[in-house]
């Protein structure tokens, strides 16, 4: 019988690492293999770096730990719940734990920054009001609360990035997944972006982050898991 | 329960945004599910008025039994007992001849005519009713009057509101066919302006689900956009309905006439109305939901 985990849960109930990966494969159609034979676990408020060069198979372990994608081979526990024998329906209420700071932002460009911003809450049942508040208070600690009618097609590249913080941080999860923040955003911003989610860190979200650039582990206290051609390196 | 209300609540205004941020061709799906509609409503709406007409006209099947010209009082009496006798017989009426050409006198333009005449050609005549009006009393009656002595002829008076009727009846059934099938394109067209709209909402489905959306709530604001498609297209139906029940009735008012009796349509009654209604924004419904989960489908398959 499968937990419905909430919105706000944080802490798992049991001894068991938030989430567990062991003996994971993942081969994409055409034979292409991600991920060989990777086993990990990360624990609830860890602040975790996965380095690794593009194509070593960072953004493949973080949709997997997001339960966006499926193992070919092992499995994923997440909070003690094997992914894999989920139903579907309780895997929508699995991915509200995660916050997830897309590469590409995937910003929804036909609605404000505000109502981006929105969209989690409003998918959580939140009421207006009260969501309305929260997503203020979540642009407002991106520094972007100036900009809330604005539409993100007229935001520059590092300000839609915020904005996808904003929404991965809105409804308060307890995991924040983020992939490659600091890809094109020069030195100063992208300090100020990593600065974000070690404050994140601090009030105790678990932040996993997968970046090849090696600044981003010199400038936080993060436990580092190396990643080549799909395997743990280090 | 609250949050489900309040999603519902979100669905419905998504739902009216997308309506109006594209009046024109909103307004086209409307009006081709309007026509859709309207069609086999109006056509209904025609038939079983007509249908209420002729059953007014044959409440009572008569039937008219016509003595031979040759005929004279005894034979007449002769009759009359058999009727009496016959237990089916509800009541009967008996017209002389004299009488009866004295009635066709009093009808306008007919009296030049008949004063031409030399001698009375019509024949005393009974007119008859019989209990229960069954349609099987009534033909078994008609044969053994045929047979009696001195009967000219047998008419049963409402054989022609019975072949009106079964033509009506004809007519339901096709109204019922073609309704089924501009219902099943009510389905079809709404089915495809959601497509449409999936298409162009993909980003967003996409989104949503990543970020935990359930099915239901992605499913609700095209769900409500389908039904409420329908019902403007119900909407735009009665009055399209009503518009030309009101255009027809002045040439039928006239023609009525001429037949000397009156007729005219009524519009949509209000229970029909509300069920118009309920159907297409039901119709539409259903077209979404179809739509919407084939889609889902597909999206989650990918």
């Amino acid at each position: 019988m499968a937990r419905r985990p909430t919105q706000r849960e944080s802490a798992p109930p049991s001894a068991s690492p938030l989430i567990s990966l062991s003996h994971v494969f993942k081969r994409y159609l055409g034979g292409f293999e991600a991920l060989r034979d990777v086993s990990l676990a990360i624990e609830s408020g860890e602040l975790v770096l996965i380095m690794g060069h593009s194509g070593a198979g960072k953004s493949t372990l973080l949709k997997l730990m997001a339960a966006i994608e499926r193992p070919s081979a092992g499995t994923v526990l997440i909070s003690g719940q094997n992914v894999a024998k989920l139903r579907p329906a309780a895997l929508p209420f699995l991915r509200r734990r995660f916050g997830i700071v897309f590469q590409d932002h995937k910003l929804l460009y036909d609605r404000s920054v505000f109502q981006n911003v929105l969209l989690p809450l409003q998918i959580a049942g939140f009421e207006r009001r009260d969501a309305a508040r929260r997503a203020r208070a979540a642009l407002d600690k991106v520094e972007l609360l100036a900009k809330e009618k604005a539409m993100p097609i007229t935001l520059s590249g590092g300000e839609q990035q915020r904005v996808c913080i904003a929404r991965a941080v809105v409804h308060r999860p307890a995991v924040l997944l983020v992939d490659e923040p600091t890809g094109n955003l020069d030195e100063a911003y992208a300090r100020n972006i990593v600065e974000l989610f070690g404050a994140f860190h601090q009030v105790g979200v678990t932040v996993v982050i997968a970046t090849h650039d090696r600044s981003v582990a010199e400038q936080l206290p993060a436990r580092i898991i190396q990643l080549g051609q799909g395997r743990i390196a280090a | 329960m609250r949050s489900w209300l309040r999603d519902h609540g979100r669905a419905l205004r998504d739902a009216i945004t997308r309506l109006t941020a594209s009046p024109m061709a909103s307004l086209l799906s409307v009006l081709v599910i309007a026509i859709a509609l309207s069609l086999p409503v109006g056509l209904y709406l025609g038939l079983s008025q007509l249908q209420s007409f002729s059953r007014q006209l044959s409440s009572a099947p008569q039937i008219s039994i016509f003595l031979a010209l040759d005929g004279d009082g005894s034979d007449a009496a002769a009759i009359e007992q058999k009727l009496r006798a016959d237990p089916e017989v509800g009541s009967y009426r008996f017209i002389a001849r004299a009488q009866a050409l004295s009635d066709l006198k009093r009808s306008a333009g007919m009296s030049d005519v008949l004063d031409n005449l030399k001698q009375n050609p019509l024949p005393d005549a009974f007119v008859v009713t019989t209990r229960g009006n069954r349609p099987e009393t009534l033909e078994r009656l008609r044969d053994e009057a045929k047979a009696w002595p001195k009967v000219g002829h047998v008419q049963l008076d409402s054989e022609w509101a019975r072949r009106l009727d079964a033509a009506l009846r004809f007519g339901r059934t096709a109204v019922a066919v073609l309704g089924f099938l501009l219902a099943a394109a009510l389905v079809a067209i709404t089915f495809n302006t959601i497509r449409l709209q999936i298409l162009t909402r993909r980003d967003e489905i996409e989104v949503s689900k990543l970020i935990g959306a359930t099915n239901p709530f992605i499913r609700r604001p095209f769900l409500w956009f389908g039904a409420l498609q329908g019902l403007a297209g119900g909407v735009l139906a009665w009055i399209i309905v009503a518009l030309a029940v009101h255009l027809l009735n002045r040439d039928l008012i006239a023609l009525a006439a001429l037949y000397s009796v009156s007729f005219r349509l009524a519009g949509l009654s209000l229970p029909d109305a509300g069920s118009l209604l309920g159907w297409s924004a039901l119709l539409g419904w259903l077209g979404a939901w179809l739509s919407v989960t084939r889609h889902l489908w597909q999206i989650g398959k990918q």
